[in-house]
């Protein structure tokens, strides 16, 4: 008895195959259409009797290879497959389908036909978009109505394709938000390339950004596209836009009004399109004013403004990114620390953290480390959390809104003096001691300092202190 | 008028974005002007054969399944569409120039063992 006949004859097959809630097509073995459930005809916009016996593919539109491949290697095999794609159906739409290829038996167990389940994965398809939209919000943690306020302009900001320039104290998150507009934007699935301004020297900045041609100077053996072209039809972000020097500033600000530029050391103008944002923790105005930054690039770049505010003066939002870091690490380590104890909690909800969420970020990192027990107690946290808290000077005042002394480490700011520069740094500090309390006396300063004056002559001359 | 097709071996190819050779035919009058050639494409996209049929500046476009939105383009830019047919190219092809042919048009000999193979 062949697949044809088994199905005339048994008409339950037909309500059987109705029942299933995904598309079903049943193929002889020439490839050609059977049987296909209503789902499945609600699915194409064919009904059955009018396109029993045509060749499969015709009807089902499928993108899985040409002349039934796939269809034929299951029949050949016998193995079944399942495997991800599209139909386009009658009315011009296009569904992704998740297909299921198994082949059919006759009596005798030979192969009869093809069994193809089609399933719609298009609303599993949308739960992964909203969950990757979601995860764009959620990269960004917080519910103060500061962040809030930040979360509504960033979708309106989403939606244009204008410059937008970020300011907010550093680690705030602006590299994030960055990244997230672009992610939310219609350059999406465009590349999305950061430049940090401050990290390059001029001249190599420059051939960073616009490319240079091969022999354009020394060393130049090969030609480079440079960021904003490898950023053409996506978005660059230039970090530290602050730091950029008075050169690169003309030649950025026609970049951004011509959407063109010359690579260094070319002749030909190379044409991009490019959507800018740009992030500073300076405060630019403050800049423009001290003529370290054009104001024609300010507020060319000014066009959108969003700030990012700083921990201090987001409500509640220390509680939750404490939790959700802690949690995060502890995962990570493969701890159990839990919680903060309340003593910590306290501690940590009255401290001002110049760093922003960087910083609560590595000292939720510290914690989860150090941490033996399940509850971060107050001597799991960093030390010199206690060594700001003891000095009046390092509370920062909760209004100002790019605020200098969260750019330097809490630890420089107080008389404990860092190593940072080593032992010639060390001395350097020393002497000038001595000189301040001898008054500039080089005999006293000498005696002070336990060394002879010609000694104290040589090192003055060494660190150009003379 | 200008009719561009699109085929796969001896059918009308079942979709639009994978077809990767068209048919271009010109008639006139319900009469083919000349031989009808066939161009076999580089790249399979359906921006690729859009772009296509607005440089052959062709009338009509006969397909199998299309997306709504290049179905849509090709409308605002005056073409005709009759998609979603279903049959070998030349009967359908002829059909066409004898102004006979709707769109969903299933022709016959596509249920034959020979479409199969």
């Amino acid at each position: 008895m062949n697949i044809e006949s088994a199905l005339q004859n048994v008409s339950v097959v037909s309500e059987l195959l109705d029942g299933i809630p995904h598309g079903v097509a049943i193929l002889d073995t020439d490839l050609c259409i059977l049987r296909m459930n209503r789902f499945l005809e609600a699915m194409t916009g064919y009904i059955t009797d009018e396109v029993k016996g045509v060749f499969g593919e015709f009807i089902l539109r499928t993108n899985l290879g040409s002349n039934g491949q796939i269809c034929k290697k299951v029949l050949k095999n016998g193995e079944s497959i399942s495997v991800d794609g599209n139909i386009i159906n009658r009315r011009r739409k296009k569904i992704p389908i998740h297909f299921t290829l198994t082949r059919l038996h006759d009596g005798k167990g030979q192969p009869s036909g093809v069994l193809i389940v089609l399933e719609d994965s298009s609303v599993i398809k949308v739960e992964k978009l909203s969950h990757q939209e979601q995860s764009i919000r959620t990269e960004i943690i917080g519910h103060s109505p500061q962040i809030e306020k930040v979360f509504e302009l960033m979708s309106v900001l989403a939606r244009t394709d204008a410059s937008v320039l970020i300011t907010g104290e550093t680690g705030t998150g602006k590299d994030l938000i960055a990244e997230a507009l672009h992610k939310s934007s219609q350059r999406a699935r465009q590349p999305f390339i950061k430049v940090n301004c401050g990290a390059l020297p001029e001249a190599l900045l420059e051939s960073e950004l616009f490319g240079h041609v091969k022999g354009a100077f020394t060393g130049a053996v090969t030609e480079t596209v440079g960021m904003f072209r490898l950023a053409h039809k996506g978005t660059i972000f230039l970090t530290e836009i602050g730091d950029l020097s008075l050169p690169l500033q003309v030649k950025l600000l026609s970049v951004l009004d011509d959407q063109e530029f010359f690579p260094v050391g070319g002749s030909k103008k190379v044409k991009v399109d490019v959507r800018v944002i740009a992030a500073t923790h300076r405060l630019l105005r403050e800049e423009v004013q001290q003529g370290r930054f054009r104001e024609d690039l300010f507020y060319r770049l000014n066009v959108l403004h969003l700030h990012t505010p700083p921990l201090r003066e987001r409500d509640g939002d220390i509680r939750l990114l404490l939790d959700h870091f802690l949690r995060d690490f502890s995962a990570k380590l493969g701890r159990e620390v839990t919680d903060f104890s309340l003593e910590a909690i306290d501690f940590l909800n009255q401290y001002s953290y110049p760093g922003n969420v960087r910083e609560l970020r590595n000292i939720a990192e510290y914690s989860a480390n150090i941490c033996q027990g399940t509850a971060v107690e107050i001597n799991d946290l960093p030390l010199y959390l206690f060594r700001t808290e003891e000095l009046p000077n390092t509370s920062v005042p909760p209004n100002s809104s790019v605020a200098e002394s969260a750019i330097v480490p809490p630890a420089v700011s107080h008389s404990v003096r860092p190593a940072i520069g080593g032992w010639a740094e060390m001395e350097k500090e020393m002497i000038l001691d001595a000189l301040r309390q001898s008054s500039g006396n080089r005999s006293k300063a000498a005696e002070i300092l336990g060394w002879g004056r010609t000694t104290l002559w040589r090192k003055l001359k060494k660190y150009e202190m003379a | 008028m200008k009719m561009m097709i699109t085929i796969r071996g001896d059918f009308v190819a079942p979709r639009f974005d994978l077809s990767s050779e068209v048919l271009i035919a010109t008639y006139y009058d319900q009469q083919l002007m000349e031989e009808p050639r066939s161009l076999l494409l580089a790249d399979v996209s359906a921006e690729i054969l859009c772009d296509l049929a607005l440089k052959e500046k062709v009338a009509v476009v006969v397909c199998g399944g299309i997306e709504e939105e290049h179905y849509q383009f090709l409308a605002w830019k005056k073409i005709a569409v009759i998609d979603a047919v279903i049959g070998p190219y030349l009967d359908v092809m002829q059909l066409a120039v004898d102004n006979g042919l709707k769109p969903g048009s299933i022709l016959p000999g596509v249920t034959s063992k020979e479409v199969a193979s």
